[in-house]
């Protein structure tokens, strides 16, 4: 029995531990067995859906061996990133993205070819790419606990990460505790339960389970990415609006500036009134090439009787947070270390500030760099766990946010249901009016009562039946708490971040912001 | 939004159960799955993917629809070829070409 009374079914021990079930989890798995650790992987869905990739796909920041052409899409994705990248991690990403781009190939994926007789492999499907990487996960060996979201880490008494513990979400009350030399946390980023295309298990929880150790994050204030979809459905595919006019609701054009502030417009459009889109400037031709391109993004489409390419169809904005946004967990080195021992990050649960900057990672970076970090926190966990690792009864669960407290005190006289604190949090976050069109006033507005949220509502988590919500609540609360301190200390726009009340760009600001804590949340520019 | 499981074409094999990313199912007492959490259901088509008979169908709506909706009525579903749609597209299942094959869009600009 744990202490907060629940069986234990899955007691182990393992080299590695990862957490979470999407691409970069998995490359990160693979890459640990390859180094020869034992592995086990735990995943809060099912490793082959779960995540952002499965429902939807990848394009990869996919460009050959070749320096000139390396040298040329790094200096123009650093100018695109607002200069806040590295130029050291961008060549590495680079470099890993086409080696398991070839990995891939030589294990079945069934990349297309093209008229011209080219193999094309800069895109991923993800229902085929993620059942393909779990089959290799479980080829090489590891251990996958499928339904098994983790609650907190485990420390040892020097504070290194030594495992986690979870819950079974299929078996009632049941728990599991892995007992690791090395945690790679591969949880995603957080969209805040917005419902955007395959995104809901992406609450954030490895950024808070990090945090708890004193992990930093980066790159928060580039957090108000969102997605257009159909105003009916949850599909946030966003190529295909590349396609698309937008329409008032009498059809009338909307009146647009040309180029990239475009888009802007539409979305600022929708705070004033339905927003209808069609894919106008798709030449006929092309049409059956961009259904076989994206199928699931016509599927919904089609099954509504909308013909994309000939009716008018409303839309909305769905916000899509850190997933396609660039904030996470920092890294203090090549490996993909956090600031905390023991502790390694990848994916979208870290930062992505490093590759992409201030833009959305989402268009091909954030799907390169999955495979790159993935594989260098595989691979570095795999050395670091090679330490003798204490007995689980030598550990401690570090845990606290929404958990119950550590001699099983007594549950809270006036528990507050996690779906309360997920509304208060979402009504912060989730409206573009806040969160895309940002300013001081609001911002502050936002924090002052997210802050309340977290004293006073977040220790008041109940009931402990829903040990997991609650944890996904709390996860979300420090979330938005560190985007939008992130976002106050940035005054002036840059990338995904945007202030109505400081529109440029100031030059001087051209350096990255590191945000942490909890009970008390700080920001600093990054040094250097 | 989830919306049907349809009895005859279930053969209980829990796949669905075991990869709904949002945990949406449970095993029912006879072995057909029940949709006993709808609200967690995030629409992203990942079970009618999985199904292997086809025999389970999600909306496009986020909204949950009336019962006398179309996307209820599993005889309009599979005369209208939407059931198993997402499959075929995929190219999953036996006898089919993986639609990752024929995954080429047009170029777009970055």
């Amino acid at each position: 029995m744990r202490r907060d009374g629940t069986a234990l079914v899955a007691e182990g021990d393992a080299d590695v531990l990862v957490l979470g079930g999407g691409p970069a989890a998995t490359w990160a798995a693979i890459a640990a067995a390859r180094a020869g650790a034992q592995v086990t992987l735990a995943d809060k869905g099912y490793c082959g859906t779960s995540g952002a990739t499965a429902s939807g796909g990848n394009n990869l920041w996919y460009v050959p061996p070749d320096a000139a052409a390396r040298e040329e899409s790094i200096q123009r994705f650093e100018q695109a990133g607002g200069l806040l990248t590295d130029r050291a991690w961008m060549a590495r990403t680079l470099e890993l993205t086409w080696a398991q781009v070839a990995q891939l190939d030589h294990w079945g994926y069934p990349f297309p070819t093209d008229a011209d007789g080219c193999v094309r492999r800069s895109s991923l499907q993800g229902p085929e790419y993620m059942r393909l990487m779990r089959r290799q996960v479980r080829r090489a060996g590891v251990r996958i606990l499928d339904q098994s979201p983790a609650l907190e880490l485990l420390a040892d008494a020097d504070g290194v990460v030594s495992g986690a513990r979870g819950v079974h979400r299929q078996r009632t009350d049941a728990g599991w505790a892995v007992r690791a030399g090395a945690v790679v946390l591969a949880t995603g980023g957080c969209a805040f339960l917005s419902g955007a295309l395959g995104c809901n298990p992406n609450t954030g929880d490895g950024h808070l389970m990090a945090a708890e150790l004193g992990a930093e994050m980066s790159g928060m204030e580039f957090s108000a990415a969102y997605g257009i979809a159909p105003a009916f459905g949850a599909q946030t595919k966003g190529r295909m609006y590349q396609f698309a006019r937008y329409y008032h609701a009498d059809g009338t054009l909307l009146d647009l500036p040309a180029g990239l502030s475009a888009r802007l417009e539409v979305c600022r459009a929708t705070l004033h009134g339905p927003v209808y889109a069609r894919l106008d400037l798709a030449p006929p031709q092309i049409r059956e090439a961009m259904r076989w391109a994206q199928p699931n993004f016509f599927l919904p489409l089609d099954k509504a009787g909308v013909d994309p390419f000939t009716d008018l169809f409303e839309i909305r904005l769905v916000l899509e947070g850190t997933v396609r946004g660039t904030g996470g967990i920092a890294l203090a080195g090549d490996g993909c270390e956090t600031t905390v021992p023991g502790l390694y990050a990848a994916g979208d649960a870290a930062t992505r500030e490093l590759v992409t900057g201030s833009r959305s990672g989402g268009g091909s970076h954030n799907g390169a760099w999955a495979m790159s970090s993935g594989t260098l926190a595989g691979r570095s966990a795999a050395l670091f766990a090679r330490r003798p690792v204490p007995g689980h009864g030598q550990l401690r669960a570090v845990g606290r946010a929404g958990l119950p407290g550590p001699d099983a005190e007594p549950a809270p006289a006036d528990p507050v249901p996690p779906d309360e604190v997920i509304r208060n949090v979402q009504a912060e976050v989730l409206p573009p009016a806040r969160n895309m069109f940002r300013t001081a006033a609001g911002l502050r507005d936002s924090v002052r009562r997210l802050d309340q949220v977290w004293t006073d509502q977040v220790p008041r988590l109940g009931p402990r039946s829903g040990r997991q919500r609650a944890r996904e609540a709390a996860a979300m609360t420090a979330h938005a708490r560190w985007m939008y301190a992130a976002a106050l200390d940035r005054q002036e726009s840059r990338g995904l971040h945007r202030r109505d009340d400081c529109p440029g760009t100031d030059p001087a600001l051209a350096r990255r912001l590191r945000v942490g804590g909890l009970d008390d949340v700080w920001v600093a520019a990054e040094a250097g | 939004m989830i919306e049907v499981v349809e009895r005859s074409r279930c053969i209980s094999c829990d796949i669905c159960i075991q990869v709904c990313p949002t945990r949406v199912f449970d095993r029912g007492a006879d072995g057909i799955p029940v949709i006993a959490r709808p609200d967690s259901c995030q629409t992203c088509f990942q079970c009618e993917a999985y199904c292997p008979t086809d025999a389970l169908f999600v909306a496009p709506l986020v909204a949950a629809v009336p019962g006398d909706s179309r996307f209820r009525d599993i005889d309009e579903l599979t005369t209208t070829g939407l059931l198993g749609g997402y499959r075929r597209e995929l190219g999953w299942g036996h006898g089919r070409a993986l639609g990752a094959r024929t995954a080429i869009g047009p170029e777009f600009p970055d």
